[in-house]
């Protein structure tokens, strides 16, 4: 297993429209492992994923990516984002989508198969992307994440609008992900996911609230689960 | 693959996915010559001095529409911020448009020069190869100012506004109305810093000239300046980094 951290914010901070929406927020994740980013809509999740792909303005503070600067050209074949929203082109069918995703990364074209297979899209890969279902659009952005076998996954909302049963699988995935060594970084504003992470970054109104393994958070805050757990947090903050 | 091919390959297919704009590409300038020919019925030297105008024009407005379109999807749909985070450079990504685009405005060229010299009797003296390069490198022009729009619409209601406001003045003032050297002081100058007069002039100096006339030649160049300064000043507007 590798002990590298593969994320280290420290003091992060980002303005967005002359509002500072992250606030000082500094953390380390070691590799190899999933990491939940877990809190309420419109606390600033998606924006520090976006600082770790680096694709977000108004940054300030040191975010290091596997050891180069958050960013820099040559973590763009090492890192995969999996975006909220479906960010694929509508009038191209699933596997055209990925095929073009697939030839930018420098993924080879049979990648697309596997990566079909492993987020259950098999059915729909000839279905043009506009006439998705919201799940199936999520798992659309996640398979163009997983082209190319980057090293970290920065997955925002990747189960949002799924069935038990198909969560259950992606969660599945990921853990065979990490098991290789992988490090996925997994947003979710659903405390139950919080549980399947091995650590929980806690992330409301712009700062970290808490950051631990679940067992570590339950601990901490004496609550038996990580619903209660925040609620606690957020009691102590205030 | 490089990307620039990949890209040219997915923009292509995405056409493809969508025939009806195709025959509407290909079909609309076929159509309107035609009815520009049945409206100079009995005054076929106005034909012959707006028709090859007109053969300049069409790659310009609809290479416009369909990159401005095009390029403001990506903006806001996710896709462009999605490249961004992978090795794909903003100049892959415009060639593989620029590519894509001027294929097709040559098809576009072609049929409307094979109609116009055929059924529709229109005599061009110069090279007919040059006519079609002039209007690819339109095409380009066109692409350019799609892309600056792109970067000024947040919607596609505000990006087809862009029409009017940056294509119709070169129209009128681009000597397809009224020759360049008629015009005021003024209107003179200002039509001598539009890139569409130097298409224009340069068409018609292939109507009249024979063979590979060095003054359209030089009017290609004019063109194509302006129109790889568009996409350069246009690529500007296209950030890794957004808000």
């Amino acid at each position: 297993m590798n002990y590298q951290p593969a994320i280290t914010a420290h003091d992060l901070r980002v303005h967005r429209g002359g509002r500072e929406v992250l606030h000082g927020v500094t953390f380390e994740l070691p590799g190899g492992r999933i990491a939940g980013l877990i809190g309420p809509s419109g606390g600033g999740k998606t924006t520090l994923m976006r600082v770790v792909v680096g694709v977000q303005r108004g940054v300030s503070g040191e975010v290091r990516v596997l050891g180069e600067v958050a960013g820099a050209a040559a973590l763009r074949r090492r890192v995969g984002y999996g975006t909220q929203g479906q960010s694929a082109y509508e009038d191209l069918t699933v596997r055209e989508n990925l095929e073009y995703f697939a030839a930018i990364v420098g993924a080879r074209p049979e990648q697309v198969g596997e990566v079909v297979e492993q987020v259950d899209l098999g059915d729909a890969a000839g279905q043009l992307a506009r006439s998705l279902s919201g799940g199936q659009r999520s798992r659309l952005s996640l398979a163009a994440a997983l082209l190319g076998r980057p090293e970290l996954l920065v997955l925002d909302e990747p189960t949002i609008g799924l069935d038990p049963v198909l969560r259950e699988r992606l969660w599945g995935l990921f853990r065979a992900l990490s098991d290789t060594g992988r490090t996925l970084l997994v947003s979710s504003h659903v405390m139950e996911e919080a549980a399947r992470c091995d650590e929980v970054l806690l992330v409301r109104e712009g700062q970290v609230l808490a950051h631990g393994t679940p067992a570590e958070l339950t601990g901490r805050t004496a609550t038996d689960d990580l619903e209660q757990a925040f609620l606690r947090l957020v009691e102590e903050e205030a | 693959m490089t990307s620039t091919g990949a890209t040219a390959l997915r923009v292509a297919r995405q056409l493809r996915h969508d025939p009806r704009t195709i025959v509407l590409l290909l079909a609309v300038p076929a159509l309107l010559m035609t009815i520009l020919r049945f409206v100079y019925d009995h005054r076929h030297v106005a034909f012959e001095r707006a028709g090859p105008a007109l053969m300049v024009l069409f790659p310009l407005v609809t290479m416009f529409l369909v990159s401005s379109v095009a390029l403001l999807r990506e903006r806001t749909t996710g896709t462009f911020e999605r490249l961004m985070t992978t090795p794909l450079s903003r100049f892959a990504l415009l060639g593989g448009y620029g590519l894509t685009f001027t294929l097709l405005a040559v098809l576009q060229a072609g049929l409307v020069t094979a109609l116009s010299l055929g059924a529709l009797g229109l005599s061009l003296a110069g090279s007919t190869a040059l006519v079609v390069i002039l209007a690819a490198s339109v095409a380009l022009l066109g692409l350019g100012l799609g892309l600056l729009a792109s970067a000024f619409a947040r919607t596609e209601f505000q990006v087809v506004q862009f029409m009017p406001a940056m294509i119709l003045p070169q129209l009128l003032l681009c000597g397809l109305l009224v020759p360049r050297a008629q015009m005021g002081a003024v209107l003179r100058a200002v039509s001598d810093v539009l890139p569409m007069s130097y298409a224009v002039d340069g068409v018609r100096h292939l109507a009249i000239e024979p063979g590979v006339s060095g003054a359209a030649f030089g009017d290609v160049g004019i063109v194509l300046a302006f129109a790889v300064g568009a996409i350069l000043l246009g690529a500007l507007t296209l950030r890794r980094r957004t808000e």
